[in-house]
């Protein structure tokens, strides 16, 4: 059923198609992630702008992707911006939720003992929230990499300068070729597993407190997961 | 009898440079402006204490009387809407206040340790803030867990989660110890771990202070915690108004008010026994003789002495037992075995307290007073003990009736 001729004279392609995919995906990753934080920090100031926020968030999240592709076009033409800018839209939600949920986490008595002792807004913001947020903080991205990696996918549909890995898709589906759309569709989902499962081990290694053994009072730390905020679906 | 009216640390030792007065001037802290202007009472009103150098002053009072708001405004947690707090006279609202609160010790009950930092890191926490080189950091860290308490070879690289309640609550104390700032502030430091653990750290605690003398400001809702801290105590009732501030022996002994007297409760005679050693106490004396002594001329003495029995002491002068008068021989020599019965011996640095629960339950209630080597020094009565309550009861009443003039 699988074509491996086919297959191991596309090795190349993959390769390049590969670090395309990794490209748009780390892109809208970083720039949404930086969007977030500030969304985050403004939040975490002025509580009542985080309900509007979230709001529009949301409803940017609803936009079926394709749509918003396309919906790009006229806006900024087939250039690289038109897959950038939707994909960096989708991670927001995600990342605002639980970057303010992981500072909101800080316990109380850590802030205040913090500013009793004499720590500027900004060393405690670095050097105590920071730190304890993190774990949630690395949570919302493990669900928005994964998401925007799916939807990179999509991109595919913008032509053959953009998809990633999803350029095989479409081409395998245009021309009725199922090895092709697997050898796009088996990558990319590798890709996003390999990618969840580096986070994970960066996550370990920036946050050694939690490996420690940990008492119930600490449970709050528990990341919210995929189950709690559906990755984008294509 | 320890001298109740405080006055600057005579004890203080070389490695506190100084210890800071505290005071409190007209301080009024109103959380809702509007409910104030309606004439609603603020959280603390119109408070004036003076906290001398190098004493523990304890704030006690019922929940949400305004203990927690107190103690933050000196450390500008909380600004006050009224009023001034002075730090050796300086005004803390003229000071920056980072650098404040660098300098004052701050614990508190849920410890706020930092979850993501070693032991050793959280107690080096100010000395970071303040540039201290690294490697003077960590041995002032490893020097204050020592102090606390904790073997620094065994908790210095663990993590808070890592600790039982009672050891972070000692960390915290380390913590607040680390850049050796002259005033201390401790919100319920004790107050989350089991009665026996408490006692543990309130001796450990009271201890450390006899070499430390910094001034602290304790805060506790339990009276007992505070009688048994404190060189002074402010009661406080509910809007952070002082009902009393006195030494301990004082508020009980002469309440100011109906508040205190019911806020210390209906032991209050019991508490001030504990507050007094048998050694502050002037000693009665029992006729005694040696073993081997003459029974005619002991005899002879325990008739004309007023109680019916008479001591027997060893050959050191410890006491062996009661010979009742009616068995002493009327010649011959003394030995053991007329002893019929013995009774409590009391260490000099026995509470007046534990020195009538020991009397209380003994076939002779008199207490047998020893010295460090066991020798006799005299004999303590459950009369005498009522005597010296009525007394200090006495001189209290004038002393706090001589005070509001
Ligand atoms: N941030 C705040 N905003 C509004 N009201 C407050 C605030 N903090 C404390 N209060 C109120 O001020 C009063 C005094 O509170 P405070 O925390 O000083 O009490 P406390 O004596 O420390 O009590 P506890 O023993 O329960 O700790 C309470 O009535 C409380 O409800
Ligand atoms: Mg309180």
């Amino acid at each position: 059923m699988i074509d491996w001729g086919w297959v191991v004279d596309h090795l190349d392609d993959l390769a390049g198609r590969t670090i395309q995919h990794l490209g748009f995906a780390v892109a809208a990753l970083a720039i949404g992630f930086a969007i977030a934080f500030a969304l985050s920090l403004w939040s975490l100031r002025q509580r009542r702008v985080y309900a509007p926020i979230i709001g529009f968030t949301g409803i940017l999240y609803t936009i079926p992707s394709l749509a918003l592709f396309a919906a790009m076009v006229p806006i900024t033409g087939l250039s690289v911006l038109t897959a950038i800018i939707p994909l960096v839209l989708y991670t927001l939600l995600i990342l605002v939720r639980n970057i303010v949920a992981g500072f909101d986490a800080v316990p109380a008595d850590v802030e205040e003992a913090a500013n009793g002792m004499g720590y500027t807004r900004r060393a405690r913001l670095r050097a105590v929230e920071l730190p304890l947020a993190l774990p949630l903080i690395v949570a919302g991205v493990r669900v928005a990499s994964v998401s925007t990696i799916g939807l990179v996918t999509i991109t595919g549909a913008l032509g053959d300068r953009f998809g990633g890995l999803g350029f095989f898709i479409f081409e395998g589906y245009r021309r009725s070729f199922p090895t092709e759309i697997l050898f796009g569709a088996i990558p990319a989902m590798v890709l996003a597993v390999a990618v969840d499962l580096a986070l994970v081990a960066v996550q370990g290694r920036l946050t050694p407190w939690t490996r420690a053994e940990v008492q119930p009072g600490m449970s709050s730390l528990d990341p919210v997961t995929a189950d709690d905020v559906a990755p984008k679906a294509a | 009898m320890p001298d109740p009216t405080p006055t600057p640390a005579a004890n203080a030792s070389s490695s506190t440079p100084h210890a800071a007065t505290v005071e409190f001037d007209h301080v009024t802290k109103t959380y809702d402006p509007r409910a104030a202007k309606a004439g609603a009472p603020g959280a603390v009103n119109d408070l004036s204490l003076s906290i001398p150098a190098g004493r523990i002053c304890v704030l006690v009072g019922p929940s949400g009387c305004g203990k927690t708001t107190s103690l933050k405004m000196v450390n500008r947690l909380i600004e006050p809407t009224k009023g001034r707090i002075l730090l050796d006279g300086v005004d803390v609202a003229t000071r920056d206040v980072t650098e404040l609160r660098r300098g004052i010790g701050y614990v508190i009950q849920q410890t706020g340790l930092f979850p993501h930092q070693t032991i050793e890191d959280n107690v080096a926490t100010v000395p970071r803030l303040l540039g201290w080189p690294k490697a003077r950091q960590k041995e002032r860290a490893q020097e204050l867990l020592g102090v606390v308490g904790l073997d620094p070879s065994r908790y210095a690289r663990r993590y808070p989660a890592q600790l039982s309640g009672g050891e972070r609550q000692r960390v915290g104390v380390a913590r607040a110890l680390a850049a050796d700032p002259p005033v201390m502030l401790m919100d319920e430091p004790f107050g989350a771990v089991d009665p026996i653990v408490r006692e543990r750290l309130q001796n450990e605690f009271l201890r450390l202070q006899e070499q430390l003398a910094k001034t602290i400001l304790f805060v506790t809702h339990d009276i007992d915690e505070a009688i048994k801290l404190g060189d002074v105590v402010a009661v406080f009732r509910d809007g952070g108004i002082v009902e009393q501030f006195a030494p301990p022996a004082e508020i009980l002994a002469a309440p100011a008010s109906e508040f205190v007297a019911r806020f210390v409760g209906a032991d209050r005679g019991l508490k001030r026994l504990s507050l007094t050693r048998v050694n502050d106490v002037e000693l009665g004396h029992a006729p005694t003789a040696r073993a081997g002594d003459g029974a005619a001329d002991a005899r002879e003495r325990t008739r004309r002495n007023e109680l019916p029995y008479l001591l027997l002491l060893d050959a050191e002068d410890r006491p062996i037992g009661w010979v009742d008068e009616a068995r002493l021989p009327a010649e011959g020599q003394l030995g053991d075995r007329l002893v019929s019965a013995t009774s409590p011996l009391l260490d000099r640095r026995t509470t007046l307290k534990d020195a009538l629960s020991m009397l209380l339950d003994a076939d002779v209630q008199i207490g047998v007073v020893v010295d460090r080597r066991g020798a006799y020094r005299g004999i303590i009565t459950v009369e005498q003990i009522a005597g010296f309550t009525r007394e200090t009861a006495r001189e209290a009443q004038v002393r706090a009736d001589a005070a509001t003039g």
